[in-house]
Order: structure tokens, then C-alpha cells, then sequence
């Protein structure tokens, strides 16, 4: 982990290369985390891979997670591994909830192609969007499933269970 | 099939879709594989996974922190300890909660002997794929041992829930000790013998030697962890990287490749049993004596004992068991290594007494990622062989 002073510095060096790329950091439990604009996660998460002498390249894992009520709603959470120094670093974008239509971001698969998948795994359970990503379908839930189960408006259970005993009622 | 393949009718270079799985001993669990062969070479291929998502991530938000625990465990059903603790890790730092040096101690010794029977399934399985037989019995032989020393000190032989935040649930029974010093002692020879069954046994060889070689560099772009990268020559262990628990203080080896083929992948895991059986041994000679869990009674259970005679051990018993304990805001991200790489989980509180996100990042399912270029290009039974060294656990890979 970068320190809560290292992250700062690494939050004035991206904000001299690509201004307003991040708005935020945060420091917390010793971990660091740069909270970054989402319409420019590419550029941050580009300048984190790319720089000589930060060299983030390793992305450990991508996930997201439904902050609701808070918003903005969604955050999509980027774990990077600098290996040479053995630092981790988050990169968090937050996007709000459009509403009836999907959250929408970039994805990072030409950046980080372990992303594949994982972004997969986010469409699949939360409905965010990866703009450009080559085959963004879902991954473990059925094909023809509706819904995004793992927001927190979802509610767990609800689904008809057909046992041995209730077999006649959803016929 | 493409246009011009059907202009040109051209028996030696018919593409036929294969459809593997879901149900094959070959595909070590519920894993669909569809594959473009070309006679027996496999040209295209598409993991197709999901047959055994269960939503444990989901289930986990409907629960408190303590009942989390055996939910996670049964992610991957090979490697439970290490779910374990991932989970009770992050949960101790989010709440910032010290465990006991010996509770330290305690899951060391359970997270190595946990990474052995893995291998050993692993061992036995991929050998099983490659026609040594015998391999399965030998090495079922000694996971059976393993699971007698987890029932011995936990009570059960398979997800246990033996680690709980703030340590472990109840120290190590008497005569444990010595079984187990026996069995870290026995360890080190059974894989000698292992070695002697394979390692100059020609089929094996041939079968594993240059087959399935992929790039360290397109390893690491995909993201794989774990043995199947450090065969490729990249000793990047998150024991050694990021030290947790007892393993800054217990000396052991990070054993790597040099080709990165099926055969590297194979002496990576077994020299990584002889190295877990070192820390085993390590561990149980420098045992620190003391409690086994934490002290703090707002998120340790108080000991049995106390409930008759202290009226507020009774009332934090009462609110640990109904409603749980309570976690202030925050999100915490903890990686550890798990016999197939980087196990991180997520965990998001939102202040109540359930947490808000569980997300695992489990190494099976980010390590597939790297079956296609495994396989494509080689035989069709080639690519069964570089399915069991990848050693994927559909229960880690669905969740």
C-alpha cells in the first residue's frame, strides 16, 4: 500500500498529466484508494499501468458494489498491484443511477485483459454497462434471466421453488 | 463454419463443434467446454460456466458477519480454510480487531495442512486424467489423513467454520499435536513417493512435457496467479509479497518453473507440498501459548464458562448470537494465497450487523481465463490434460 502521503503524491502526478481525472482520495483501514471520474477511468487506470515509476499493471480484481441510498449509487472498485514495490491500490469510479436505463462506463479489457471476465461478472449481477467491451453477455446467471440480482433493491428469495410437495402449484 | 471452408470441400479441414461437459469426469466439476476441432486439434474454444452458481455473494448481505462464514466456505469446496479466512481477515480489519499469536499460529497450521489436501485432490484427479490410476488411491490415502486431523481439531472433515473473527473457535485438542508433527514428518516421504511413480514414468512425461505452454507475460496480462504463474518463472507468492498471519516467521521456499508447461505446473504444486509440510512443522514447533481468540467481548463470543456467574458476559452472548456485532462504515479489500492463487474478498459495511457486499475474487475463475490459450492448438486430449494443471474448482468459479 502507498501511504496516505504517497497517495497523495500519486493523486498530484496524475493531475498534472490528466487534469480532473480524479476527484477524490481516500485513506482508509491502510488501505488507498483514488476516486476517480468515471468518464476518465481509462486515462487514470492508462497513466497507472503506463508510467514509469508507478507501473500499476497487475489488476488483481474488478468488482463493484451497490451503495444505495448513497449516491451516486454504483461503484465499480479496480484492485491494482504494482509488483515491483508490492503496492495495492484501488481505483474507484462512482456512478450514479440512471434510472430506467443502465449505468454506463468504460471498459478497461484492451487495458487489462483479465478484465474479461470480471466485467462480465459486473453486467451480469449489477447491469453496469462496459462500453466497449468485445462480448459483454452474462456469465452466471442463465442467459434469459431478468434482472440484476446482486443490487440491494433485488430481494433475496421470491422465486418459485418446485419441491416434491409443491409441485402441483406451479404447473 | 465459414463461407470459403464450404466452396472448397476439403475433408482434412472440417471444423466440428464438440460440446464438453457439463457433466464429465474430465471437466473436474460442472465446467461446459464447447470446442472447434479440426480431426483431433482443437482450433477455438469457449468456456461456458454458471451450471453451479448458487449465490452465496448475494446470501451472504442477508446474513450476520458470524454466519457469513459458512457460506463462504462453501465457495470452493477444496480449499474452505482459505475462504475462511479471507473472509474473518477482512472482517478483522474492518473493525481492527488483533488476533492472539497462537490464533495466528492455529490457521497457519490449518490454511497449509488445507493446501496440501488440495493439491492432493489436485494430484490425484489430473493424474487420473492422464491414465495413472494409482495416483487417485495414494493420494486420497493421505487427504484422508488430513481430514481426520481437521476432524479431530474442528469436528468435521469439510467446512469446518473452525476460524472465527478475532481467531479460532476452540483450541487444538489433546494428541493433535503429535498427529500432526506425524503426519508433516510422513509428508515429505509420500511425496518422494509420489515423484517415483511419476516423475520418470514415461507416458506421464511425454503426456506433460511442452504441452500447454503459455507466456509469463500473457499470464500475467490475464491475471493468473498462483502455481500456474510461478511455473511460468514468476515467483510472485502473496505469502512471501504480503505477509499475513505466521508466514513472516517461518522459513519456507516460493518453488517456480522455467518452462511453464503441464510438467513445471505439476513439480511446482508437489515441491509446494513439501514446503507446506515444512511450515506445518515450523508452526507447531513455535506454538505461542495464550488464548486462541481475541479478547474483545464485542465480537468474540465470551467463554461458556462465564455465562453463569457474569451478567454482562451473558448480555454480550445474548447480542453477539442475535443480532451480531456491528461494523462502522468502510469496505476492505484482503488478498491471501490460496493453493490456486490470489483469494481476495471484498467486503463492503454499511454500519449494521450484516455486511453490505461479500464479493470474492476467487483464482479459479480469473486463472480460466488463460484455459484458451492452454489449449487451442493442441490435441483434444491434451487440452484435458491442461484442463486438470489449470485446476479450476467450479464452486470457486460460479460462487
Amino acid at each position: 500500500m502507498p501511504d496516505a502521503p504517497g497517495l497523495e503524491l500519486i493523486r498530484g502526478e496524475i493531475e498534472r498529466d490528466c487534469p480532473g481525472a480524479v476527484l477524490a482520495t481516500s485513506f482508509d483501514r491502510a488501505q488507498a484508494a483514488l476516486i476517480v471520474d468515471p468518464e476518465r477511468v481509462l486515462d487514470a487506470l492508462r497513466w497507472l499501468k503506463e508510467q514509469p515509476g508507478q507501473r500499476y499493471a497487475f489488476l488483481s480484481s474488478l468488482h463493484a458494489a451497490d451503495y444505495l441510498p448513497n449516491e451516486p449509487r454504483f461503484g465499480v472498485h479496480y484492485e491494482l498491484i504494482n509488483r515491483d514495490r508490492v503496492e495495492r491500490l484501488r481505483v474507484k469510479a462512482m456512478l450514479a443511477d440512471p434510472g430506467e436505463e443502465l449505468p454506463e462506463i468504460d471498459s478497461c479489457v484492451e487495458l487489462f485483459p483479465t478484465a474479461h471476465n470480471q466485467e462480465r461478472e459486473v453486467f451480469d449481477f449489477f447491469g453496469i454497462v462496459f462500453r466497449g467491451h468485445p462480448n459483454l453477455t452474462r456469465i452466471l446467471m442463465p442467459d434469459d434471466y431478468v434482472g440484476w440480482p446482486q443490487r440491494r433493491d433485488f430481494p433475496v428469495g421470491g422465486e418459485p421453488v418446485t419441491f416434491t410437495h409443491s409441485e402441483q402449484r406451479y404447473d | 463454419m465459414s463461407t470459403d471452408l464450404l466452396e472448397t470441400p476439403d475433408r482434412d479441414r472440417e471444423i466440428m463443434t464438440v460440446n464438453v461437459g457439463p457433466h464429465h469426469p474430465a471437466t473436474h466439476g460442472v465446467l461446459r467446454l464447447v470446442v472447434d476441432l479440426e480431426g483431433e486439434m482443437v482450433r477455438e474454444l469457449r468456456p461456458v460456466i454458471g451450471y453451479v452458481h448458487t449465490g452465496i455473494e448475494k446470501s451472504c448481505e442477508a446474513n450476520a458477519y458470524w454466519k457469513v462464514i459458512p457460506f463462504v466456505e462453501r465457495m470452493d469446496y477444496v480449499s474452505y480454510f482459505f475462504q475462511m479466512e479471507a473472509f474473518c481477515g477482512a472482517v478483522e480489519r474492518l473493525v481492527d480487531l488483533e488476533i492472539p499469536p497462537r490464533a495466528k499460529y492455529l490457521r497457519t497450521i490449518f490454511l497449509e495442512l488445507n493446501r496440501i489436501h488440495s493439491h492432493l485432490v489436485w494430484l490425484g484427479t489430473t493424474a487420473l486424467d492422464l491414465g495413472a490410476i494409482s495416483m487417485l488411491w495414494y493420494c486420497f490415502r493421505e487427504r484422508d489423513k488430513i481430514l481426520d486431523l481437521f476432524e479431530m481439531a474442528t469436528g468435521q472433515r469439510m467446512h469446518t467454520r473452525y476460524f472465527q473473527v478475532g481467531g479460532v473457535i476452540e483450541d487444538i485438542p489433546v494428541g493433535f499435536e503429535a498427529k500432526c508433527r506425524a503426519f508433516a514428518e510422513e509428508m515429505p516421504v509420500r511425496v518422494g513417493q509420489y515423484e517415483d511413480l511419476l516423475d520418470r514414468n514415461e507416458v506421464f512425461l511425454q503426456r506433460t512435457k511442452n504441452v500447454g505452454i503459455v507466456p509469463r507475460e500473457r499470464l500475467l496480462e490475464l491475471g493468473v496467479t498462483g502455481p500456474l504463474l510461478r511455473a511460468a518463472g514468476e515467483p510472485w507468492d502473496l505469502r512471501k509479497a504480503t505477509p499475513y498471519l505466521a508466514y513472516p516467521e517461518v522459513d519456507f521456499k516460493i518453488p517456480v518453473g522455467t518452462v511453464g508447461d503441464n510438467y513445471d505446473r505439476y513439480r511446482v504444486r508437489v515441491a509446494e507440498m513439501i514446503e507446506s509440510s515444512r511450515i506445518v512443522a515450523q508452526c507447531l514447533d513455535a506454538l505461542p501459548d495464550g488464548p486462541h481468540i481475541a479478547d474483545d467481548r464485542k465480537y468474540v463470543l465470551p467463554p461458556r464458562s462465564e455465562l453463569s456467574t457474569s451478567m454482562e458476559s451473558l448480555i454480550h452472548h445474548f447480542k453477539l448470537v442475535t443480532e451480531g456485532f456491528r461494523v462502522e462504515p468502510g469496505e476492505v479489500y484482503y488478498a491471501i494465497e490460496n493453493p490456486r492463487g490470489e483469494l481476495g474478498c471484498f467486503v463492503v459495511a454499511d454500519g449494521s450487523a450484516k455486511p453490505a457486499r461479500v464479493h470474492y475474487r476467487d483464482p479459479s475463475f480469473v486463472n480460466l481465463q488463460a484455459f484458451r490459450d492452454m489449449a487451442v492448438g493442441t490435441y483434444v486430449a491434451d487440452m484435458i490434460a491442461s484442463l486438470g494443471m489449470l485446476d479450476p474448482i467450479l464452486g470457486g468459479v460460479d460462487r
